[in-house]
């Protein structure tokens, strides 16, 4: 039963993944990358992360694609629908991208992955939380002290000058 | 008279234990979820029929005339009439509008206000899935219709509609922050994000003792959150000409108008789960079926109040609303989780954290009502007019 969701769900998101640079009109592109979203919180829900899929929902459908929206229609000319989607050196690329599908695939057969057998610790949250006071709590603070440093630039960026 | 006092979850233990019977166990779960999906489907959508006349009855009765009182007994057929009125309603696309996203805006509209249904606790056991993050699943689908209304304003091929868009996400996303600072606090005080864990964590003492403060901005932000007056500018029929949903007409505007109502309705619910006891009351564990009951009396006096703000208050400019999002609802919305970080280590057992975190709030009110009343007195002075003086 999982391998046929897994099948799913993957297909879900590569569908999005492709119609993200496929698209013609742009933000027909960005809804195709939130489909991909999508597609890949089911993949952490079926791994059994559920925290990390409704956060994916969260942050990424939430926040980063409408910032990615508002970029899109703050710019000019996406009515336009592009020419084409391919430019002139589209030959090389793809012999490129089939270079590197060709090594991605060679490596995921060689390597033995170690894979834990137990099953998710039903209270995978609060061990979640533990960890990130308890071991990691020098990334966390870093992260946090980031985000604030972040958010103080975007304020100083953004504000009006006074003249 | 056993049976009875539990009924709900014995329906379902029988109805489970018959299906098993003839069907293999995957079968029958998703036959069960199947049905369970269905059931919660056609409460949202019944209890919508109600609400939307319960709201326009108490707003006619607050300005002084009857409201609906011809299509059935008490009018109650009204929202029936509406509803066939919108279907027969003429299916206008605009020119130039993007089709597939013109189409999917409403239906993911409706979509997320649907799915929170999924989680709340109507009942001692009666909970549709007991997700260990519940919480954080409702947060995440609100952020859903923030991209959906997005959709709306911006597939209308309407620069009107773009702009209502632009700004319904400014006032959805501050308000998310509140909103989840506040189930933060919550989440604190239980220890657990999981919704049916919170309502069974208030037991002597509802949450909204703990935090009154975050059971007001959680009210607050949720009505922001909604659309609800004195935040509704987002389809202020006045100004900006309803905004995002300008072009749509017949059944794709009662989507929309459906997914406020339903938001509406589910926003009361978890109100109701986190700061009020949700299904507690005297006498649920001995008859665990008063549950419905007891969080169907606080849902209604909630959406009573809702429907009180709408016939009483003027409505907010985006300035303001974004100024008190930001200046007034986030600060308090910290300081309040502060307090109640504190309060939960403190050593005195429950009363002694509950008294902690009461006065906190109190002293946190006061202080926020003073400094806004001086900034509105400098304001006014600034504006060479004095304000009324209280005796």
């Amino acid at each position: 039963m999982l391998p046929l969701i897994f099948i799913a769900i993957a297909a879900m998101t590569l569908v999005g993944a492709i119609g993200v640079v496929t698209a013609r009109n742009l933000f027909h592109a960005a809804l195709f990358l939130v489909l991909s979203f999508f597609g890949v919180a089911g993949i952490f829900i079926t791994l059994e992360a559920e925290f990390l899929g409704v956060a994916q929902v969260l942050i990424y459908v939430g926040a980063i694609s409408i910032l990615i929206i508002f970029a899109i229609m703050l710019s000019r000319g996406i009515a336009r629908t592009a020419g084409s989607v391919l430019n002139a050196q589209w030959a090389v690329v793809a012999i490129g991208a089939m270079l590197l599908f060709a090594l991605l695939v060679v490596l995921l057969l060689q390597i033995n992955w170690p894979v834990v057998q137990a099953a998710a610790p039903p209270d995978a949250i609060a061990e979640l939380g533990r960890a990130f006071v308890d071991e990691y709590v020098i990334p966390f603070e870093v992260a946090s002290v980031l985000l604030v440093v972040a958010l103080i630039g975007a304020i100083i960026i953004a504000r009006e000058r006074e003249s | 008279m056993d049976f009875v006092s539990d009924l709900f979850v014995n329906l379902g233990r029988v109805w489970t234990d018959f299906l098993s019977m003839y069907l293999a166990p995957w079968l029958v779960r998703l036959i069960n979820w199947l049905i369970v999906s269905t059931i919660l489907l056609v409460i949202g959508l019944v209890t919508v029929l109600f609400l939307v006349w319960l709201e326009r009855k108490i707003v006619a009765r607050i300005q002084d005339r009857p409201g609906p009182n011809r299509v059935g007994p008490f009018g109650l057929l009204q929202t029936v009439a509406d509803a066939v009125k919108l279907l027969t309603k003429e299916d206008i696309t605009p020119a130039g509008a993007d089709r597939i996203v013109y189409n999917l805006a409403p239906a993911l509209a409706t979509f997320s206000a649907l799915m929170l249904m999924a989680v709340l606790p109507w009942g001692p056991r009666l909970i549709a899935a007991d997700l260990n993050i519940g919480v954080l699943y409702l947060v995440a689908l609100g952020s859903v219709a923030t991209m959906a209304i997005l959709m709306a304003g911006w597939s209308s091929n309407n620069k009107y509609a773009l702009l209502g868009g632009f700004r319904v996400v400014a006032q959805l996303l501050s308000y998310e922050i509140p909103m989840i600072l506040a189930m933060a606090s919550v989440v604190l005080l239980a220890g657990s994000m999981s919704t049916q864990a919170i309502v069974e964590a208030q037991s002597p003492l509802p949450y909204v003792v703990f935090t009154p403060l975050a059971f007001l901005i959680y009210l607050l932000a949720s009505l922001a959150e909604v659309g609800r007056v004195p935040f509704d500018l987002l389809e202020a029929e006045s100004e900006l000409i309803t905004g995002y949903n300008i072009e749509y007409s017949g059944m794709k505007f009662a989507f929309f108008f459906l997914a406020e109502f339903i938001n509406t309705f589910i926003v009361s619910i978890i109100a109701v789960t986190l700061f009020l006891g949700g299904w507690r009351g005297p006498l649920v564990d001995r008859f665990p079926v008063l549950g419905v009951f007891y969080l169907g009396i606080k849902v209604f006096v909630l959406l009573f109040a809702m429907s009180w703000f709408r016939g009483t208050l003027p409505r907010f400019r985006i300035d303001q609303m974004q100024m008190f999002a930001w200046k007034v609802l986030v600060p308090v919305a910290l300081v309040n989780l502060l307090i109640v970080a504190v309060a939960v280590k403190l050593p005195g057992g429950l009363w002694a954290q509950a008294a902690f975190a009461l006065a906190g709030n109190v002293i946190t009110l006061l202080v926020t009502l003073g400094l806004l009343g001086r900034a509105a007195r400098r304001f006014a002075e600034r504006r060479g007019e004095r304000l009324p003086v209280t005796t």
